[in-house]
């Protein structure tokens, strides 16, 4: 056990390098560098008074140099500054990540509390209406592109029904910390993070159908039956124990769709977080903020991956082989 | 008495030809069987007919071209779908990208594909380290957001045409294929023919393309069919967002881009609804087809 969990974050080192290896070399194939950016649209700025400043930041070193440096200061949490804000890429990202967490994880809860009952229902009753329904219904998840989804809802809830806001995370003129500021943010949220949800529960449903329809058929649920457990605790003492703990593991796995996710979300929904920071960054030429974003949920997804796989290798034996 | 056992033998062969129809024939008996997956099929055949054959009715140089004295008028007899900011005529440019859309997103496939089975089959084939390695990058590369990463390398791209696009795309599509053809791959590697082939000495290349790709044909066409969906909801989200294809190539996703402005959204619903309402019926009806296709490669799941 112990050494399973050691070698698979070991794994994590040379994944961790690569990683920003990667986006090293994507910053430096990025046209413009820091210099550039934060003389941009400064008309004393000569080529000589730009050439002298790169040689005094190091932009003339070696590659490998510069890579130590960049490093070196991503590890304490600098990544340079935004030119675009003018202000740290730290503190600009300090400000949205909260947003973006916020959206995450809500819509990680309602997943959950959505697929769940959905996948135990038809993994239970398999072949009956209730479980051709909720079949349909996972096939239109699987099947429906999110950006398309989204923009449906919002056209339908916010501009016909007029039921939620068009856009942003919380109603500008409310004081913060007040119960109405809450309410205008779960306002806020709700479209969001429905449209996430709701296409994000197929994986689970699918999973947990198939799962205790395996289950059913093994011998120590034939053996629990055959002692005269009752029905209701058959299923949540024996085989619900067996399928639902994976799903606890499954959640490192969510975060890399997470993020897609909230690309697409945070643009549709003018929902200021990461996604959206990323578009605004990308779009306006900000490359420092881009590289750090990168770098950052990349890191993200890295460790949520090994977390997975470690909770997994807890919860299931099995795979512990390799 | 030769000629008998030969005759036997030939008839014996026949008989079995007979008996395994191709997976060709399989695909076609579980759709026919399958009312909703037949209907699928025969909707997405006539939408693609349209879009394909539409160059023969709308002018494509008509359709591109502004006309500032038209702009953002509602459906009429003249304009179906209505027009956009520039005037041209919505329900030309949603043929137009319909066309491009599927266009890009088979080409995706394709090339994806081609990369996952070329790695796929040398880790399935090698096996070993060899697999162990490529595994680790794979491992790796799946892991990465991959999203963000295509949009950055379509940004700093220095010529941005839609054959980079297309690339771009399909470098980050392949690995959940190339994972799925070496775990087949490696079971194929253990059985006989492999082994006798070996032994005669054909090189690797060869058995790998020309014994062991055959055996896993049907899992490639399955995993190609549920996976173009996907491609073409992934390229008309980039030209959505802004990172797909470069102006001037229409796609699907050209047109519902105009719904990130809220009056669009709201008053000119006929420039960006039509477009969302196909994509989406055309995912759903490629995915239908899709699962039937899924179930004949699998003789425990076929309903016919």
């Amino acid at each position: 056990m112990l050494k399973f969990i050691l070698r698979r974050t070991l794994i994590m080192i040379p994944q961790l390098f690569l990683l920003s290896l990667i986006v090293f070399v994507l910053a430096k194939a990025m046209p413009g560098d820091a210099i550039t950016g934060a003389f941009a649209g400064d008309p004393n700025a000569t080529e000589e008074r730009k050439e002298e400043l790169r040689e005094k930041f190091g932009l003339n070193d070696p590659w490998y140099e510069q890579y130590g440096r960049w490093i070196g200061n991503a590890v304490q949490g600098d990544f340079g500054s935004s030119y675009m804000y003018k202000q740290p890429v730290t503190t600009l990202l300090a400000g949205k990540v909260g947003n973006t967490v916020l959206l995450a994880l809500f819509t990680l809860i309602i997943t959950y509390i959505i697929a769940i009952p959905l996948g135990i229902v038809a993994g239970r009753w398999t072949d009956t209406w209730a479980d051709k329904l909720i079949v349909t219904y996972n096939y239109f998840s699987f099947a429906t592109p999110l950006f398309v989804f989204s923009l449906l809802m919002l056209f339908l809830f916010s501009f016909i029904l007029g039921w939620f806001p068009i856009g942003g995370s919380v109603d500008i003129k409310i004081e913060e910390g007040t119960w109405d500021y809450i309410v205008s943010k779960m306002e806020h949220l709700f479209l969001p993070v429905m449209s996430g949800a709701l296409l994000a529960t197929f994986g689970t449903i699918q999973y947990l159908r198939n799962d205790i329809i395996d289950t059913k058929l093994k011998d120590f649920v034939k053996t629990a039956r055959a002692k005269g457990v009752p029905e209701r605790k058959v299923y949540t003492k024996h085989i619900l124990r067996n399928s639902l703990l994976p799903i606890a593991a499954f959640l490192g796995y969510e975060i890399a769709g997470l993020i897609g996710g909230s690309i697409f979300i945070e643009s549709i929904f003018s929902y200021p977080g990461l996604g959206q920071l990323f578009l605004t960054s990308i779009g306006a030429r900000d490359f420092t903020v881009v590289t750090a974003l990168v770098m950052i949920l990349g890191t993200a997804t890295i460790i949520g991956t090994m977390l997975s796989d470690i909770i997994l290798s807890i919860v299931d034996p099995r795979i512990r082989v390799e | 008495m030769k000629d008998t056992a030969y005759l036997h033998d030939k008839q014996l062969m026949a008989k079995e030809k007979v008996n395994n129809p191709s997976f060709m024939k399989t695909i076609w008996r579980e759709i026919k069987n399958d009312k909703i997956a037949l209907g699928s099929l025969i909707l997405l055949t006539f939408l693609l007919l349209a879009a394909y054959l539409s160059p023969l009715f709308i002018e494509q140089a008509d359709v591109t071209r502004v006309y500032m004295g038209n702009i953002y008028k509602a459906p009429s007899a003249d304009n179906w779908l209505g027009s956009d900011d520039g005037g041209r005529d919505v329900f030309g440019q949603l043929m137009l990208g319909a066309r491009n859309s599927f266009t890009i997103g088979i080409c995706v496939t394709l090339i994806a594909g081609l990369f996952g089975l070329t790695v796929g089959l040398i880790a399935g084939f090698y096996g070993g380290t060899v697999d162990n390695i490529i595994m680790r990058i794979i491992d790796f590369l799946m892991v990465l957001p991959s999203l963000m990463f295509i949009i950055v390398f379509i940004t700093i791209v220095p010529q941005y045409t839609v054959f980079n696009f297309i690339l771009i795309v399909s470098a980050f599509a392949w690995f959940g294929k190339a994972r799925l053809i070496r775990s087949r791959g490696l079971a194929e590697r253990e059985l006989d023919y492999i082994n006798a082939s070996k032994t005669l000495g054909t090189p690797g290349w060869k058995i790998m393309f020309f014994e062991m790709f055959p055996n896993l044909s049907s899992l490639v066409i399955v995993n190609m069919t549920l996976t173009l969906a996907g491609n073409i909801g992934l390229e008309t989200g980039l030209t959505f967002l802004g990172f797909g294809l470069p102006t001037g190539t229409p796609s699907l996703g050209t047109l519902i881009s105009f719904a990130r402005n809220p009056d669009i959204v709201q008053n000119k619903w006929w420039v960006w609804l039509p477009a969302a309402l196909l994509i989406l019926v055309m995912m759903l009806c490629i995915n239908y087809v899709g699962q039937a296709i899924k179930r004949a490669s699998d003789a425990r799941q076929r309903l016919a």
